[in-house]
């Protein structure tokens, strides 16, 4: 026993020394680099500044904004729509309505989109007279309609995927309690087990919001005027670089925050499953 | 009017020349972009799982920034600003010099960043799928780092991480469809060239979605394949 009654506490030894190894010289030099090309970047912008370029096309941009948001809104909305019969049809144990299913899942996935988009604005186009005499001419007309087309069939595809990955992953188990209890097989999906394979969904879904909001910038190769429109246009008039820099720092922007409100919505929504 | 097999056909007549060289380009420049995508991924998730904290940030900067662009951007902004930078480099020498940057080049830089951006990603969790005492063990034997990681993590790593980045390459394969847009012959310049001439784009356009099926197919094809012959992952 300690007779001046000293307490016994028990100290941790001090960490040792890091010094620096190899690792942290690299980590810091490559740090620096990326600080580098953010002071390059902004003394890029600052020694670029020209206050008439950006009157001219601050609108053009935030019109382009609002095309690239809405075309993703409302693609990623049909595309939801339209993917209930295709996750359906790949399910079924019907061979050939999950042959069907399965096609078209393939085809869209395993295509590029911008080979779509061209296949249905330029390609289903050029059949102007028949489209004409089943009056979808004046649809097939516009290169916006034909974007969200487009782009709605493909994000079927890839949202298919995600809702039947999703209401796999629940145990059959969940279907055969809810049998037992007396649930038709519809209040059975809606009641018990979309809210358990949606949670499962969340972090696909919004990867695929990501890849639409990154995607959509293609539609600008089919004359529709969205972000990369706008960038495009102003490149193409000014022939200044910022153009493209600005592009990127606001899709880079968009993509940042769509992130992080997609993972805040995954904390809110799985609060009862953290222990 | 030219009937559908005169179109297609190889010669001057028909296009399957021209559509067979695009698909060689296409196939290169997504074969070149393999390894470097590979490559940068492999050190940027190594980066990514370092206990250095100013290392995992530079990673972490890295991926953020070439997952966050649409490849479109990325592309551009290789291709034009490679373009600009270059030039006014050597204008400080010879006033008169333009250049023209090299639109293979510029595609397999931009697809690599973008590859490797999520190349990294899978490679990072395939490191946190291999337990700590497989470096432990390598350790205790006395092997280095370096032969650790080469002859202990690599081959389960590969394992691990194989679909993931297998999925990546069928994303590549489809990227590559935007190097088009600066002018690099690939399969959907060469059918968009030959759609505006024969005034046929919903032959050429479903033509060169075809190619791309089949090219998906072959590549699913040769992914089981490997799969299949690094064998199926052990059970712990």
């Amino acid at each position: 026993m300690n007779a001046t009654g000293q307490t016994a506490i028990e100290l941790a030894p001090p960490n040792p020394p890091r010094g620096w190894p190899r690792e942290r010289i690299v980590g810091h030099v490559l740090t620096g680099l990326w600080i580098l090309a953010g002071i390059g970047l902004v003394g890029y912008l600052a020694a670029v500044w020209n206050l008439t370029w950006f009157e001219k096309y601050i609108p053009t941009y935030i019109a382009g904004l609002k095309v690239t948001l809405s075309l993703v809104v409302i693609s990623i909305l049909l595309g939801a729509i339209l993917s209930l019969p295709i996750t359906y049809a790949r399910m079924s144990k019907n061979n050939v309505l999950a042959a069907i299913g399965y096609g078209y899942v393939y085809f869209f996935r395993g295509t590029p989109l911008l080979a779509q988009t061209f296949l249905i604005y330029y390609g289903i186009g050029s059949f102007k007279p028949q489209l004409e005499a089943v009056g979808l001419w004046t649809f097939f007309r516009e290169a916006w309609y034909c974007a969200i087309l487009a782009f709605s069939l493909n994000t079927a595809a890839y949202q298919a995927e995600i809702l039947r990955g999703a209401i796999r992953s629940v145990p059959r188990g969940q279907w055969e309690g809810a049998a037992s209890l007396g649930l038709h097989k519809l209040q059975t999906l809606w009641k018990v087990i979309l809210p358990q394979a949606l949670i499962v969904a969340l972090r696909p879904y919004g990867n695929e919001i990501i890849l639409m909001v990154k995607g959509s910038a293609v539609v600008a190769l089919v004359t529709v005027a969205d972000l990369m429109g706008a960038t495009r246009l102003a490149y193409s008039r000014s022939f200044d670089f910022q153009a493209y820099i600005w592009a990127a720092i606001i899709y880079l922007a968009l993509v940042e925050t769509l992130r992080n409100a997609i993972d805040w919505f995954e904390r809110l929504i799985t609060r009862h499953l953290r222990r | 009017m030219k009937s559908i097999w005169t179109l297609l056909s190889w010669g001057s007549e028909g296009w399957l020349d021209e559509i067979a060289y695009g698909v060689f380009i296409t196939v290169s420049l997504a074969a070149a972009t393999l390894p470097l995508g590979l490559l940068i991924g492999f050190f940027v998730a190594l980066a990514k799982q370092s206990g250095e904290p100013s290392l995992r940030l530079a990673g972490n900067v890295y991926t953020t920034i070439f997952r966050g662009l649409p490849e479109l951007v990325t592309l551009f902004l290789v291709y034009y600003g490679a373009q600009i930078g270059i030039q006014s480099l050597i204008r400080t020498v010879n006033p008169e010099a333009t250049v023209d940057v090299n639109s293979f080049i510029s595609g397999m830089v931009a697809l690599g960043v973008v590859f490797s951006a999520y190349a990294s990603e899978v490679f990072l969790s395939a490191f946190r799928a291999i337990p700590q005492g497989q470096y432990e063990g390598g350790y205790a034997i006395g092997l280095t780092y370096g032969q650790t990681m080469r002859l202990v993590v690599l081959p389960q790593l590969i394992r691990i991480a194989l679909p993931g980045l297998a999925n990546l390459w069928l994303i590549l394969l489809k990227d590559t469809a935007l190097v088009s847009a600066i002018g690099l012959n690939d399969i959907l310049r060469w059918t968009s060239v030959a759609a505006r001439v024969e005034r046929e784009p919903f032959l050429f356009y479903s033509f060169a979605i075809l190619i791309y099926l089949a090219l998906t197919i072959v590549s699913s094809f040769g992914i089981n394949k490997i799969e299949r012959s690094v064998g199926p992952e052990p059970t712990r």
